[in-house]
This record gives structure tokens, C-alpha cells and sequence, in this order.
């Protein structure tokens, strides 16, 4: 007789596989549900790191393009007022001079005073973020009006009392959906004329450029808060790649002028906006990778419980696989056999927490109005993961059915 | 085809130790078939496990087809049973919640016949042993003789030298337990060598040569016909 083949069928192995999970089909669920529920938050919580880097990211991107940020360190000023933006070290000189000296890497130069102060129109008032501002203003943080003008070189050189309201503040002020182009606004003590609204950014917090009213540089620090000062110059530079070079050029025009020749000895701090993106992105970083910590967790003890559950198989089946194996099974097709079945659950616990995990960002990201991302790497991996779970996790049962002996596992009760 | 020589099996359990067989020694020729008789306990299982390359003798010799099987690999063992011997047991040991025909072609998964010559196989055995309408049957659904003539259709597939069975009829009413039997000898006649078990004298007079055990030695061993 001619044996045709004598390759082992995989496609029956996997068959037997299946139908012997099919046997204790509550128990199967139970023991995926370690991995379902592993392989979900594992998803959920990269997804949720993700999500929230990518808004950071949005939000620090939508104050404006190679944006730098010079402020005033009050090294000079001496013992007090040495906290982060408490200086007067800079001042509107500065800006022209900067802006005067046409670096190479410098596009344009926004020298802004801002203070929070009390603001009132008609019988509402809120307390907001009040900001001096040059036209150079909407060009360098990516302003645009959804209503009206912006601030003018005339209404800077006229001291004009106008202002371009935030849509938060002009909800704040007049009320939703109202138009307050033409209303005035008082803020200590002086009448301001409304002639612009931006377009909203969606900020939240202290620095909410929703939450903002703009004024001419000279009406904010003369007429409404007496000041000669900078409480920052914002700068874009040319492009992404000469920030640094920018920074640098800026640093030492500076130093110059305020006749310094030690940087250590510098009354301001300059900043990149990769400054505040990294920083962001470590801080999401480590936040992540300890959720994506206590996940790896969780999907160690889902592991451990296919183990236990192969385990209690391999005891119940004895008898099976010793009748197998006086039938002319190998030991690698028991291993085969049995690495299979827990593959199989690992793999099925892998691909439903995949879904849930899923559904699970994509609720969060609707809850936290953060934009859903879900970075089929992660999802690749998680698979990936779940199936080397069920070849680790699975291994010693497998290995322990496949060296029963036949007589003994036959003779097993 | 068969040779036994000075064959001892000794099982050690704590401090206890049990000779279930103490120097035995035969021979079985090719198209023998072959009943062990002795009482329970004897070591006729002991013996048949042995035969059946499932265990190994603590000393002494066996030789199946001219090569030494007591010093051979798990996998090579494994090999020796798919091929040459085919086992019928008591408690007919067919995987539950699987159709007689699944049953049947489980011999032939592990020795790599492809799927659609197993199921041609594994059909015709089953039409061979007179279950040619009970194909899909799980054993639960069917009697004890059935369950037996799905084992035998099993032991059988692979075409095995030699047909191993340990009290067959053990569990199985006496009107099946005949039919059984009469496979056997339709077996034996087309020349396959038969080595069964039994404490039943009417089921040993089926055979045509009787080996008898006590206490792990042979006492007896008579030709008929
Ligand atoms: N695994 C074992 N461990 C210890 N003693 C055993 C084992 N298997 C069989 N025996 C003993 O060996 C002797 C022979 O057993 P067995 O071959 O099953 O007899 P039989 O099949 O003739 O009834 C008995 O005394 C039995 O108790
Ligand atoms: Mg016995």
C-alpha cells in the first residue's frame, strides 16, 4: 500500500482544537476574559496617551507657528521679583529694536503686554486675560476674526479705545450667539469699542486664547495700566529648522542691548514652542507608560488564568491524550494540539479586547473632547501580544500533556 | 514475528513492589491468533502493554518484526504502535462527543493520510464492521457492542501486522460479544495475527492457540486444531 502525504494535518488538528473549546463553552469565555479585559486597557490606555498628546500638540500648534517666547527673568530686578514673567526688563524699545535688526531667522516680532483685570459691558462683568497687542499680533499666534477687524497700526498710533474680544469672553459678556461688534466694553475705568471677534481656538485653563480680549499695545499700557514695560515678545522665526539659530540670534541681539556679555547673567528667558512640546510629551510620556504599566499587569494575570485553565484541561483530558498517543500521536503534535488551544483563546481574548478597547477610546475621546486616535501599531501589537501570550502561557501544559505517558494516562481515572 | 524472552515487569509503588510478570518468554508467528487466559490480577494486561509498545519491561527482551522495541525513542514507539498493532480495549476508549467515523480516522490523522483517503477508509471499516448506518453516531449514542465494533473498525484502519485486544468482550452483552468474535475470525482468516485477552473460556475457544497466566508466569500454552 502506498502512504500518500504523512504530513501532519494541521487543518484537523486545529478542527479538534476548536470543538474541544467548543465542549466547556462557559469556561472558555471565563478564561478569555483575563485577556479581553488585559488587552482592552492596554489599547484604551495607548490610545488615550495618544489622544491627549495629539491635543496638547493641537493646541500649543494652534498658538502659532515656530513661535518663540521671550520674557522678562527679572534678574536685574532683584530679590523678589525674580518668578517667570514678573519683570519689566523688557520693554517696547526692545521689540523695535528686534524688530529693526531684520535677523535673518526672525519673520516677525510681537512685543505684548497682558494682565488679568476686571471687565464689564452692560450688566455682566468677568475677569479675563487683557492683552496689548500689535497687528503683528494675528500674524504670529494664528489670530483670525470671525467677525470685524483686528487691531490696527492707526488705532496703536491713536491710542484708540477699541478691542477684539475672545468668543468665550464675548459669551461671558453679551451672551451666547450674540453680536457685540459696536458695544462697549469698560475696563478700568475706560470705555473700549468692540470692533472684532476671533475665531475660537478651543483652549481651556489660565493662558486661554478664547478667553482673551486684545487692545492696542499703547492703549494697554499707557492709558489702562500705566506701565512702560513688556510683559512678552513673541517672535516667528523663519522657519522650523532655524528655532534654534533664531533663539540664539535673539539671545545675544538682546544681551547687546541691555549691555550684558554673560548669558548667565540674562534678564529674560527665551522659549521655544518644542520647548513646551517636549516637555508636554514627557509629561504624557511617563503618564502613559505607567497606565500602559498597570495594563501589562493586567494581562499577566489574564495569561497566568490560560495557564490554570490549560492546566485543569490537560488533567481532564488524560485519558484523551493517553489514547492518542497509543494511536501513534507524537509528543509535538500533543504540544501542537494543546499550544493551539490556548492560542486560540488568547488570541479570540485578543481581537474582542482589541474591539472594546476600541470602543472604549472612542467613548473617552468623545467624553474628553480630545481628538480618538488609535495608531494600528498598537492595535497590531496588542494582537501580536495576545498570541505570544497563549505560546508562553500555554507552553508548560503543553509540554506537560505531550510527556504523559500512554499507559499511564490510559490507565487514569 | 513475535518474540518475548525472559521478560519481567516489576512496578515499584512507595516500598511496595508488585512482579506482575517474572520471566516470560514465547513466540507469535504472523496470521496466529493467539487468547491470554488467566485469572484477574495475573498480569495479562501487564503483558499486553508490553506487546503493545505502551510500556516497557523492567528486563528482558521483546523483538517485533526482527528489531528490539524495549530501548526505542517515545516518538519511534509512537510510530510502532500507528503502524503495526492495532488496540481494542475493554473500556473501548474512543474520544467522546466525536462521531464513530471521526473515531475511526484518528489512527490515519497520525500517520499522515490525507483527509479525503481517511474518510474513504475510515468508512469502509466501519461498513466492514456492520456500522455502515451509524457513521455520524457519538459513542454515547451508541450500545456497548457498537461502541466495540467502532474500536475494532479503528484498530483496523491503518492495516496493522498485528490486532490487540484486552478483554474485548468485558464489557459487552454475550449476543454481541458473538459477533465480535466473529470478526476476529473473519480477521484471522485474512491473515491478520490476533493477541487477545480473556477470562472467558468460550470467548478464548474463538482462538486457535490459548497462552494461560498466574501470578505473572505462563503455565499453560496449548494449540487447538
Ligand atoms: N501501575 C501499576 N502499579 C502497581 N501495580 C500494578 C500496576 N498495574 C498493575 N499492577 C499490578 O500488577 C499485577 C498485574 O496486573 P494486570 O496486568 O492489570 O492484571 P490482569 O490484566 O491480568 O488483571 C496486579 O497485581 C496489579 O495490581
Ligand atoms: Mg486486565
Amino acid at each position: 500500500m502506498i502512504r500518500r502525504g504523512g504530513r501532519v494535518d494541521y487543518r484537523e488538528i486545529l478542527s479538534e482544537s476548536l470543538s474541544a473549546l467548543a465542549v466547556n463553552k462557559m469556561r472558555t469565555m471565563l478564561a478569555t476574559l483575563g485577556i479581553v479585559i488585559g488587552i482592552g486597557s492596554v489599547i484604551a490606555l495607548i490610545s488615550l496617551g495618544a489622544s491627549s498628546q495629539k491635543s496638547i500638540e493641537n493646541q500649543i500648534q494652534s498658538l502659532g507657528a515656530n513661535l518663540l517666547t521671550v520674557i522678562p527673568s527679572g534678574q536685574n530686578t532683584g530679590v523678589v521679583r525674580g518668578a517667570m514673567g514678573g519683570g519689566t526688563t523688557l520693554t517696547t524699545d526692545d521689540a523695535k529694536a528686534l524688530s529693526l535688526a531684520n535677523l535673518p531667522t526672525v519673520k516677525l516680532v510681537s512685543p505684548e503686554f497682558s494682565r488679568r483685570f476686571q471687565v464689564i459691558a452692560g450688566g455682566n462683568n468677568t475677569n479675563t486675560q487683557i492683552t496689548g497687542v500689535i497687528p503683528a499680533y494675528a500674524s504670529v499666534h494664528k489670530t483670525t476674526l470671525s467677525s470685524g477687524v483686528f487691531i490696527s497700526d492707526s488705532d496703536l498710533t491713536n491710542m484708540g479705545k477699541v478691542a477684539v474680544l475672545g468668543p468665550q469672553t464675548v459669551s461671558d459678556l453679551f451672551g451666547e450667539n450674540s453680536d457685540p461688534l459696536g458695544q462697549s466694553i469698560r475696563v478700568n475705568n475706560q470705555v473700549l469699542k468692540v470692533i472684532g471677534v476671533s475665531v475660537a481656538k478651543g483652549g481651556t485653563g489660565f493662558n486661554n486664547p478664547d478667553d482673551a480680549i486684545y487692545v492696542p499695545l499703547s492703549t494697554a499700557q499707557k492709558l489702562l495700566f500705566g506701565a512702560n514695560y513688556l510683559s512678552t515678545i513673541a517672535v516667528e522665526a523663519q522657519s522650523q529648522e532655524v528655532m534654534t539659530e533664531a533663539q540664539d540670534a535673539i539671545g545675544y541681539f538682546l544681551l547687546a542691548r541691555h549691555h550684558l556679555t554673560d548669558p548667565s547673567e540674562a534678564d529674560f528667558t527665551i522659549f521655544s514652542q518644542n520647548d513646551i512640546l517636549n516637555t508636554a510629551a514627557q509629561v504624557t510620556g511617563t503618564f502613559t507608560t505607567l497606565l500602559g504599566g498597570i495594563a501589562a499587569i493586567s494581562l499577566l494575570v489574564g495569561g497566568i488564568g490560560i495557564m490554570n485553565i490549560m492546566l485543569v484541561t490537560m488533567t481532564e483530558r488524560t485519558r484523551e491524550i493517553g489514547l492518542r498517543k497509543a494511536l501513534g500521536a507524537k509528543k509535538s503534535l500533543i504540544t501542537t494540539q494543546f499550544l493551539l488551544e490556548a492560542v486560540i483563546l488568547t488570541l479570540a481574548g485578543g481581537i474582542v479586547g482589541m474591539i472594546v478597547g476600541v470602543v472604549i477610546s472612542y467613548i473617552l475621546s468623545l467624553v474628553l473632547n480630545t481628538p480618538f486616535v488609535v495608531s494600528p501599531p498598537s492595535v497590531l501589537l496588542a494582537i501580536g501580544v495576545s498570541a505570544v501570550i497563549g505560546i508562553i502561557f500555554g507552553w508548560y501544559p503543553a509540554r506537560q500533556a505531550s510527556r504523559l505517558q500512554p499507559i499511564e494516562a490510559l490507565r487514569y481515572e | 514475528m513475535i518474540s518475548v524472552s525472559h521478560l519481567s515487569k516489576i512496578y515499584k509503588n512507595d516500598s511496595v513492589e508488585t512482579a506482575a510478570l517474572s520471566d516470560v518468554s514465547f513466540e507469535i508467528k504472523k496470521g496466529e491468533f493467539v487468547a491470554i487466559m488467566g485469572p484477574s490480577g495475573s498480569g495479562k494486561s501487564t503483558l499486553m502493554h508490553i506487546l503493545g509498545a505502551l510500556d516497557t519491561p523492567t528486563s528482558g527482551d521483546y523483538v517485533l518484526d526482527g528489531q528490539s522495541v524495549t530501548k526505542l525513542s517515545d516518538d519511534t514507539l509512537a510510530q510502532i504502535r500507528n503502524k503495526k498493532i492495532g488496540f481494542i480495549f475493554q473500556a473501548f476508549n474512543l474520544l467522546p462527543r466525536t462521531s464513530a467515523v471521526k473515531n475511526v480516522m484518528l489512527p490515519m490523522v497520525y500517520a499522515g493520510i490525507d483527509r479525503q483517503e481517511r474518510q474513504e477508509k475510515a468508512k469502509k471499516a466501519l461498513i466492514a464492521v456492520g456500522l455502515g448506518d451509524r457513521m455520524d453516531y457519538t459513542p454515547a449514542q451508541l450500545s456497548g457492542g457498537q461502541q466495540q465494533r467502532v474500536a475494532i473498525a479503528r484498530s483496523l484502519v491503518n492495516n496493522p501486522a498485528i490486532i490487540l485486544a484486552d478483554e474485548p468482550t468485558g464489557n459487552i452483552a454475550s449476543a454481541q460479544a458473538d459477533e465480535i468474535m466473529k470478526i476476529f475470525e473473519k480477521l484471522n482468516d485474512t491473515g491478520h495475527t490476533i493477541i487477545m485477552i480473556t477470562h472467558e473460556p468460550d470467548i478464548a475457544a474463538h482462538a486457535k492457540r490459548v497462552i494461560t497466566v498466574k501470578d505473572g508466569k505462563i503455565i499453560g500454552d496449548k494449540k487447538r486444531r
